[in-house]
């Protein structure tokens, strides 16, 4: 095949334990997701989806099965090396944006560079680049109280890209944020797609998840349907 | 995220909520500030006691009465009357005695003193004409006690600074004047020059009568409170407390030196004992000030766990973002130990200036010593990475699913 795999999910389960009861999250799931797609993972509350979103962005581990991202078993790792994949590896946009409180928008986007180790000069630098793509270039010393919601996600996503993340997680991206705008961040995420950017974004919205070139539907922790036919936003621009 | 941006970024978190910060650095603050201020007070009060009695010369020691043992009743240290002025007397006038230069004989009593108008209650000592040559008392005006007025049990006295600002007011000259001492007339014949000292051994506010007349006149009584003997030399210290001590115990009759009726002590003895008394009780006081810095570490600790709760979802957003179990650890960590060296740094300053104004307005020696400075700086950093610390880890051990969930 042409175009590697930067996902592969092989018999992948989660099992919560408490002292009564033993929660099934995921169930024994495989799936590829291919370099430069664009993924909606779609599925009711409970579904597990929100599981699946934590371990494909390392952020918690499989029960069973394996989880390799871009080469590396993820489920193999320690707390350390965790972290240095979700900084290096993984781009996070989160429904509740979760920027630093009373933070310039720069700082929130050149924190994970920070974490890198990268220069403060080159911070900087990367940050105005990344915030000026996202079309903030007037907003960048502007606190998120100050910035509407579609802002603060453009700043999220922003920070998202700054180190080159083999994969972009998005959750709910547009959860938050009225519908305007929401067309706009799904507008960013198509045209970082056609840049050939992995987009992975988790919703429960069908008219968002529209967007995205492939759905992947779960239902009670495991793959109800894969597929590959909802292209309408590649036939409306080309229409 | 290298150490000058840690701590950047965490002055100016402290900032965002001022009053709660400013309420933490205060319980170090007062820790830290009450330790120097208490510290540097003992130091100079030591000193303070131990140049007293160096000024007294090295070559000086002191007979006092044992204390009073009536059945199994211990009396009060120094009420004795076992020692009289013939013993005084004995001791001058021995050929025996090698080591001795001089003997001085007090009595020493408080009485009220009239003088015109003006009315004052203070020591009145009794003493010998070698009194002034053994404690190094000089005038500055007239003339001390001579043996003459003490054979005659005349009625002069000798007034020091202290007291004669009391009765004739500053800069006045009392000398052939007359003062009421327990309400019988005393000419003043001199007036010595101020010697310092403070509380009941302040050597200024003093007067001194011929030893005879306070005995017989004033106080009615046949002892004496001590007697000084000044050494020929400070190298004679043994030697002469061995020879008095014996020459006495001989004169008494006793033949048992554990059953002594009086204590020989040189300036050394005393200095040892008041030293060890002061150090008591600076080391009381430090220990004091020592628990209000441990309740100022649990302030701080208290603080920065709520801050931890409260940070909940950022630290699990820094946790998504990359940072490492260390990196949240220094953060929290860099944080306590700026609450509490800022802490420390005003407590140091606030410390130092109290002593600083006990100093001015007690005139006592203002002494602060750097190295205590430099233990509080670093006491108070120690406290702020101690009681940081289960903070900083319960932040660093937080889930990043958890944590961002948090609401």
């Amino acid at each position: 095949m042409a175009i590697s795999s930067i996902i592969k999910v092989t018999n992948l389960s989660k099992i919560y334990k408490n002292d009564l009861v033993e929660t099934v999250a995921l169930d024994n799931i495989s799936f590829e997701i291919k370099k430069g797609e664009f993924v909606a993972i779609m599925g009711p509350s409970g579904s597990g989806k929100s599981t699946l979103m934590h371990i494909i962005g390392a952020l918690d581990k499989p029960t069973s099965g394996t989880y390799i991202l871009d080469g590396a078993n993820v489920s193999k790792l320690t707390k350390d090396e965790l972290a240095e994949i979700r900084n290096k590896k993984i781009g996070f946009v989160f429904q509740a944006f979760n920027l630093l409180p009373r933070t310039p928008a720069i700082k929130n986007v050149m924190l994970p560079m920070a974490y890198a180790g990268v220069s403060k000069e080159k911070r900087i630098t990367l940050a105005e680049k990344y915030l000026k793509m996202v079309g903030l270039q007037d907003r960048m010393y502007h606190t998120s109280s100050q910035l509407s919601g579609g802002q603060q996600q453009r700043v999220a996503i922003a920070r998202a890209l700054v180190l080159n993340p083999s994969i972009i997680l998005a959750d709910e991206p547009t959860g938050n944020i009225a519908s305007a705008q929401a067309d706009e961040i799904m507008e960013i995420f198509e045209d970082l797609n056609d840049k050939g950017n992995t987009i992975i974004m988790i919703t429960h919205e069908e008219d968002i998840a529209e967007h995205a070139e492939r759905i992947i539907h779960i239902k009670d922790g495991k793959i109800f349907a894969d597929g590959k036919d909802h292209l309408r936003r590649r036939i409306k621009k080309v229409g | 995220m290298n150490f000058s941006e840690l701590v950047t970024e965490s002055i100016r978190t402290l900032f965002i909520n001022k009053m709660r910060t400013g309420l933490a650095v205060l319980g170090i603050v007062i820790g830290i500030g009450s330790v120097i201020a208490l510290v540097s007070l003992g130091e100079s009060s030591k000193q303070a006691v131990q140049s007293q009695i160096q000024s007294l010369g090295a070559n000086l020691l002191t007979i006092s009465p044992a204390r009073q043992t009536t059945g199994r009743v211990a009396g009060a240290a120094g009420g004795g009357t076992t020692l009289t002025y013939d013993d005084a007397k004995a001791i001058e006038n021995s050929t025996e005695l090698t080591t001795i230069a001089n003997v001085a004989a007090v009595y020493s009593g408080r009485s009220q003193v009239v003088a015109g108008g003006n009315n004052t209650n203070t020591t009145v000592m009794g003493v010998t004409p070698s009194y002034a040559t053994v404690r190094k008392i000089t005038l500055s005006s007239g003339s001390f006690i001579t043996e003459r007025q003490l054979t005659s049990m005349s009625k002069v006295a000798i007034l020091g600074p202290t007291a004669t600002e009391d009765l004739f007011g500053e800069d006045a000259n009392p000398v052939g004047q007359t003062v009421r001492i327990g309400g019988q007339n005393f000419q003043v014949i001199g007036v010595t020059k101020a010697k310092g000292g403070s509380g009941a051994s302040n050597q200024d506010d003093i007067i001194y009568v011929p030893l005879t007349t306070a005995q017989k006149r004033l106080f009615g009584v046949k002892y004496v409170s001590s007697i000084y003997i000044e050494a020929k030399s400070d190298k004679l210290m043994t030697a002469a407390q061995n020879e008095i001590g014996y020459f006495l115990l001989d004169i008494h009759g006793i033949s048992d030196v554990s059953s002594a009726d009086f204590t020989i002590m040189s300036q050394e003895d005393i200095l040892e004992t008041a030293s060890s008394v002061t150090g008591t009780f600076t080391t009381l006081l430090s220990g004091v000030a020592a628990i209000s810095l441990i309740v100022g570490g649990i302030g701080i600790m208290n603080i920065m766990l709520v801050t931890v709760t409260e940070r909940t979802r950022e630290i699990g957003l820094r946790k998504a973002l990359g940072a490492k179990d260390k990196v949240i650890i220094d953060q929290f960590l860099i944080e306590s130990v700026i609450l509490t060296t800022i802490g420390g740094v005003i407590g140091i300053f606030l410390g130092v200036l109290a002593s600083f104004l006990y100093a001015k307005y007690s005139s006592s020696t203002f002494v602060v010593s750097v190295g205590s400075i430099f233990l509080a700086f670093a006491v108070s950093a120690a406290i702020g990475i101690l009681f940081g610390w289960y903070p900083a880890k319960k932040a660093a051990n937080l889930e990043p699913i958890e944590a961002l969930r948090y609401e």
